[in-house]
């Protein structure tokens, strides 16, 4: 399959694609933020869209408005109680004018299709390269930011005993989350770039205990995910979403199948 | 020392407490007593930075570091992280063999002196009440404090456990000149370890004797 240039070019995105939301996924289930990252997702249609609208790139539109959206939920609100309401209000009106956005534009609906369920045959050299360094700039303030971070995602009040900046932490961690959902979606589409930055995340929690170990679980299962998803897409000419989300979903399953088992035994 | 000088605090219009003075001495074991919402997590908050006085002075030697083991911690059945990872958070991040072999040393001893060696791997939701309690204190002694801090870190545990809590609180504390500042609703614990504790009644704070306080100032509810 490698001989064809498209599968090299989704081969290597998705790995990066991968990574990434391997890594920033042990940190999103790990801060309640599964849901706001559902959200980011449909915000980011809204940007791909309103990014062909004004004849931009989807993926700079989406990088704008998961961006401004993310920073805008986690400063209005820190108690996530009223962050799920606002979370919610603010995805209605996004799924909204994503649809809006689109019908404007001339782009035929294979282009929605394409944004919302992904593809791999769309993505070309050069986007494979803004998607590498987008990925890299995700992985470089996770790393510059890991400790604490990790203290303040696995025990927000421990950290905030211990004077960390928690509030800036979550601003910073939101801006990665953004952009991972908005290159995650070049290749699962953003309908369920979410499964991606949640499943594996949470899957490892059932499996090992410490954070190092969660990220790496994670990110191993969420490579296997993709890598799979594009052999049998290839292979058998159907959705790579179809195949990702099922295996990351099985996975999850046996994961929690497992936990149950060993904690009767 | 810790030393409060006409400290005065409000939320908004709300006043919590005013005309506050007292000292708390090195290497002190001293309770906080009062009613529920008379402003002991406040004031403890107000001490670490965490909240803001409306007026008079706190002084505090800015060089003694805290730990402080909060009231409330959500710390569910599906938490993933092992006791020792947990205590581990609150380490800084070293590049230097060296000094990640002594922070090593550091936990290992820590464990050692919270008693939970034997339990470091066990994944924190699944500990007991009381496992996780030494937990968090544990971790807040990865700093190396000076003056230590429990908000009710005793509550909802049995006697026997509580016991042993307090008695190792009570070790740190003569070992290493620890100043520990225990807020409790139990007066029996109070009266058996600390000799002062600080009474928050009316709106204002006063330091008294431990022969002065009696059962009726732990009642919850009620201002
Ligand atoms: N962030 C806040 N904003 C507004 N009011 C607050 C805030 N934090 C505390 N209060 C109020 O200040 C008062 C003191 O609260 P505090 O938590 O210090 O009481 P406490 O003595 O620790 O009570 P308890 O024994 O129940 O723990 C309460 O009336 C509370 O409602
Ligand atoms: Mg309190």
């Amino acid at each position: 399959m490698f001989g064809y240039e498209f599968m090299r070019e989704a081969f290597i995105a998705s790995t990066f694609i991968a990574i990434t939301a391997g890594i920033v996924g042990v940190f999103v289930v790990s801060r309640n933020m599964s849901f706001l990252s559902h959200t980011l997702s449909e915000i980011g249609f809204a940007g791909a869209s309103f990014g062909v609208l004004i004849g931009i790139s989807p993926l700079a539109g989406m990088i704008l408005f998961t961006m401004v959206s993310s920073v805008a939920v986690g400063s209005l609100s820190t108690e996530s109680s009223r962050r799920e309401a606002s979370i919610s209000t603010i995805s209605s009106l996004f799924i909204g004018l994503g649809i809006l956005f689109l019908s404007l534009s001339s782009q035929s609906s294979s282009y929605a299709t394409n944004i919302l369920f992904g593809s791999i045959v769309g993505i070309s050299a050069k986007e494979v390269q803004q998607l590498m360094i987008l990925a890299v700039v995700v992985i470089v303030i996770i790393m510059v930011f890991y400790k604490s971070l990790a203290f303040d995602s696995f025990d927000h009040i421990g950290a905030r005993a211990a004077g960390l900046k928690t509030r800036f932490l979550s601003v910073a961690f939101l801006i990665t989350l953004a952009l991972s959902v908005s290159i995650g979606s070049q290749i699962v589409g953003s309908m369920l770039v979410f499964v991606l930055l949640t499943l594996p995340g949470a899957t490892a929690r059932y499996l090992v205990h410490s954070v190092p170990k969660l990220i790496m679980v994670s990110v191993g299962l969420s490579l296997a995910g993709v890598w799979l998803g594009l052999y049998l897409a290839f292979v058998t000419n159907w959705p790579v979403t179809f195949f990702i989300s099922s295996f990351e979903v099985i996975v999850y399953f046996l994961g929690l199948s497992y936990k149950n088992w060993k904690l009767s035994h | 020392m810790i030393e409060a000088r006409n400290l005065e605090k409000r939320f908004g219009k709300q006043l919590v407490f005013k005309d506050v003075n007292f000292k708390i001495n090195d290497g002190e074991f001293i309770s906080l007593v009062g009613h529920n919402g008379s402003g002991k997590t406040t004031l403890v908050k107000i001490l670490m930075g965490l909240e803001k006085k409306s007026g008079g002075d706190i002084l505090i030697d800015k060089k003694q570091t805290i730990g402080y083991v909060p009231q409330f911690r959500n710390i569910d059945l599906d938490y993933p992280l092992d006791i020792e990872q947990f205590v581990r958070l609150n380490l800084k991040w070293k590049l230097s063999p060296e000094k990640r072999r002594k922070d090593n040393e550091l936990v290992n001893e820590i464990l050692e002196k919270t008693h939970l060696t034997e339990l470091k791997h066990r994944p924190l939701g699944l500990a007991s009440g009381g496992e996780k309690q030494k937990a968090y204190l544990a971790q807040s002694l990865l700093n190396d404090p000076k003056i230590l801090i429990l908000d009710e870190s005793t509550a909802s545990l049995d006697v026997e456990v509580k016991m042993q809590l307090m008695d190792l609180v009570q070790e740190l504390n003569k070992r290493f000149k620890l100043t520990v500042i225990f807020i409790t609703h139990d007066y029996e614990l109070s009266k058996k370890y600390t000799k002062r504790a600080l009474f928050f009644e009316n709106k204002t704070i006063k330091p008294i004797s431990i022969n002065d306080v009696s059962e009726d100032m732990f009642e919850l509810g009620g201002r």
